[in-house]
């Protein structure tokens, strides 16, 4: 049996734009079928918008690359209609343990807020991921949505013009050329369409080298992360042991800079390894193992005309945080609505430039969070190991340093604090959904949460508050959602802290735009315009 | 959490002397690599204990010897 990142999902197949004339010209091409394409796709679909996802391979992630997603992807993916095969094949945890030298200091449990349709994250292999992402595809497909993946489709080269992009793509057959009114591209962290156009990609670079092995198990461990600091198995380094669907582990080796990659990767050295750490005489399958080393950087502009940036193209973090996939997916679920305004001629152009300021300031919260951890894990000074050890010795007998621990800060959804999209906002309401903010999910009648009736459109979410069924402005639709906290405690607690009624403005993308305690018309048609970027 | 909250940089500790001895008296037969390491905990602890952002700002100013402080 073929591995699943092995077979072909989308093999290469002669397209008719291959024998016109002149080049096709379609609305949207994204380049890049991985995570942050196949979603920004997706979301295209869902507002029909026609869309063509080029990519030179055809097959999911090759081997083992991401594995945790945090609840505001799974709630992005939620809405762009694959959130629950994932979430029923994903793996949660609740416990963690911490070792340090050759001992377990703490252990703790995470104890997720109650009241939200999903958890707080789960583990799930990135190949799984993305065949569930490319079975919504062909879902859209037969349902008659405008949406297509090319396989073994290499886009070689791009010429950028004012109002739209010419490329070229590679494949089996020979080159041809495309055009589109919006590329999106997508192509990972070694972007070829960046270094095409010249553009810059700055950041740190971290001198070390992870070794990951995948390996299927029959142990008992239990479903935790452990992570060792310093361990006798793999002294001076760390070590991370996370469980996957399927058996699965996935087992992260810290090997340090000057190494010899093809002697590390050798079945033997990776054996002695892993018995080293499990024991000698455990029973495994390697699935998988690699090597990676990481940067954190990022792009200065995130879109230059024509061409946008998403995902790891963009942006580059190292993997402690789980902030490279999830990151990716919150910038198309930022991108996708305002692009479909600009198509529609709803909006100005200009509004692309929120996508800049918006996703920037998250990309900069991820660099911060994950640069963060890297410091912890690997001391980049005498002084800072000498604080690091501190830390841990600390951390086994009183609590207060445990929040010091960091192992990796758990992707969490960024808020667009200062906003040039943000509306008023009123004091007396809670702080976590203060305008930019995501909106929090909570329970409502009969099984049902607040989060599936944000459905990708504006909306205006009345809570013991008289407002109109909806409200047009510009075109621009915001039809209301009617809800009483009476007898819903996490709905008051969320949204109406002390005021006694609520109004929020709710973006496409679930971010709150502006909130009152009362339904004002004119209020809410200026903050509809702000939101959209014509004010 | 007040944030009113000023570090306190005149005399505040009782007896000065006592405080004293015992800080040295707790270094007392270690490495310097063993000193360094409670010195570490000792600032953790410590920092823990006064909790303010703000006042914890100015220590770390203070410490270092910053101009206009
Ligand atoms: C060890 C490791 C662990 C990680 N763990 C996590 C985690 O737990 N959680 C998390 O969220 N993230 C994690 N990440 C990061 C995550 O894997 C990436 O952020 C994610 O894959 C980025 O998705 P993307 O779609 O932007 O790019 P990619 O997945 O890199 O996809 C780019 C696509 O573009 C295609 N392409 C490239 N050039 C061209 C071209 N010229 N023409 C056509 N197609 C092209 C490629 O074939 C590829 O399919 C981890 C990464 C590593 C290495």
């Amino acid at each position: 049996m073929s591995r699943i990142f092995e077979t072909p999902l989308y093999p290469y197949a002669r397209s008719s734009d291959q024998d016109a004339e002149t080049p096709v010209r379609h609305p949207v091409i994204v380049v890049g079928a991985g995570p942050v394409g196949l979603a920004a796709a997706i979301d295209l679909a869902q507002h029909n918008v026609p869309v063509v996802i080029i990519d030179d391979n055809d097959k999911v992630s090759f081997g083992s690359r991401a594995i945790c997603f945090a609840k505001r992807p799974l709630e992005i993916l939620d809405r762009l209609g694959c959130g629950e095969p994932m979430v029923e094949k994903g793996v949660t945890w609740n416990t963690g343990k911490v070792f340090f030298d050759e001992r377990q200091v703490y252990a703790f449990d995470l104890l997720p807020e109650q009241g939200h349709k999903r958890p707080a994250f789960i583990n799930l292999q990135q190949y799984h991921f993305e065949k569930y992402m490319v079975d919504r595809v062909l879902e859209l497909q037969a349902a008659g949505k405008q949406i297509e993946i090319r396989g073994g489709s290499r886009v070689t080269s791009i010429k950028p013009r004012p109002d739209h992009v010419r490329l070229t793509v590679e494949t089996p057959d020979g080159p041809y050329e495309l055009e589109a009114d919006w590329l999106i591209a997508c192509d990972g962290a070694a972007s070829p369409i960046r270094a095409m156009m010249g553009l810059d990609f700055v950041g740190r670079v971290f001198e070390d080298n992870f070794l990951i092995a995948d390996v299927i198990m029959d142990a008992d461990f239990p479903t935790e992360r452990w992570f060792w600091f310093d361990p006798p198995f793999n002294r001076g380094q760390s070590a991370l042991l996370h469980k996957q669907p399927d058996g699965v582990w996935r087992i992260d080796f810290q090997i340090g800079w000057d190494i010899d990659r093809a002697e590390e990767l050798k079945p033997e050295n990776i054996d002695r390894r892993l018995r080293a750490m499990l024991g000698e005489d455990i029973k495994y399958e390697l699935e998988w193992s690699s090597i990676y080393t990481f940067q954190c950087r990022r792009m200065e502009k995130f879109h230059e005309g024509r061409v946008i940036f998403a995902g790891d193209a963009a942006h580059q973090v190292s993997p402690f945080g789980a902030r490279g996939a999830n990151s990716g997916l919150q910038d198309t679920d930022n991108l996708i609505w305002k692009l479909k305004l600009i198509l529609d001629g709803k909006a100005p152009e200009s509004l692309l430039e929120t996508y800049d300021a918006e996703r920037i300031h998250g990309a900069d919260e991820n660099i911060m969070n994950s640069s963060r951890s890297t410091d912890f894990i690997t001391p980049k000074s005498e002084i800072s190991r000498v604080f690091r050890d501190a830390v841990l010795d600390l951390s086994e007998r009183y609590e207060f340093a445990r929040p010091l621990v960091n192992s990796g800060r758990l992707s969490v959804p960024c808020t667009y604090d200062g906003s040039p999209l943000n509306g008023p906002d009123c004091q007396t309401m809670p702080r976590r959904t203060r305008p930019g903010s995501p909106a929090v999910d909570a329970p409502l009648d009969q099984g049902a949460w607040l989060l599936y009736r944000l459905d990708g459109q504006f909306h205006i979410l009345a809570i013991d508050a008289e407002v109109p069924d909806s409200l047009c402005e510009h075109g621009i639709c915001a039809t209301s959602i009617c809800l009483s906290a009476a007898g819903n405690d996490a709905l008051r607690e969320r949204y109406l802290g002390d005021a006694s009624s609520a109004v929020y403005l709710i973006r496409p993308d679930q971010h709150v735009a502006a909130r009152w305690e009362t339904f004002d018309e004119p209020a809410m048609r200026e903050a509809i315009d702000r939101a959209s970027g014509r004010i | 959490m007040n944030n009113q909250a000023e570090l306190v940089l005149t005399p505040n500790i009782a007896r000065a002397d006592d405080f004293y001895a015992n800080l040295i008296a707790a270094h007392e037969g270690l490495t310097k690599a063993e000193s360094d390491a409670l010195n570490a905990r000792l600032v953790l602890i410590l920092a823990n204990h006064v909790g303010n952002e703000t006042v914890l700002a100015q220590a770390l100013s203070a410490a270092r010897l910053a101009k206009g402080e």
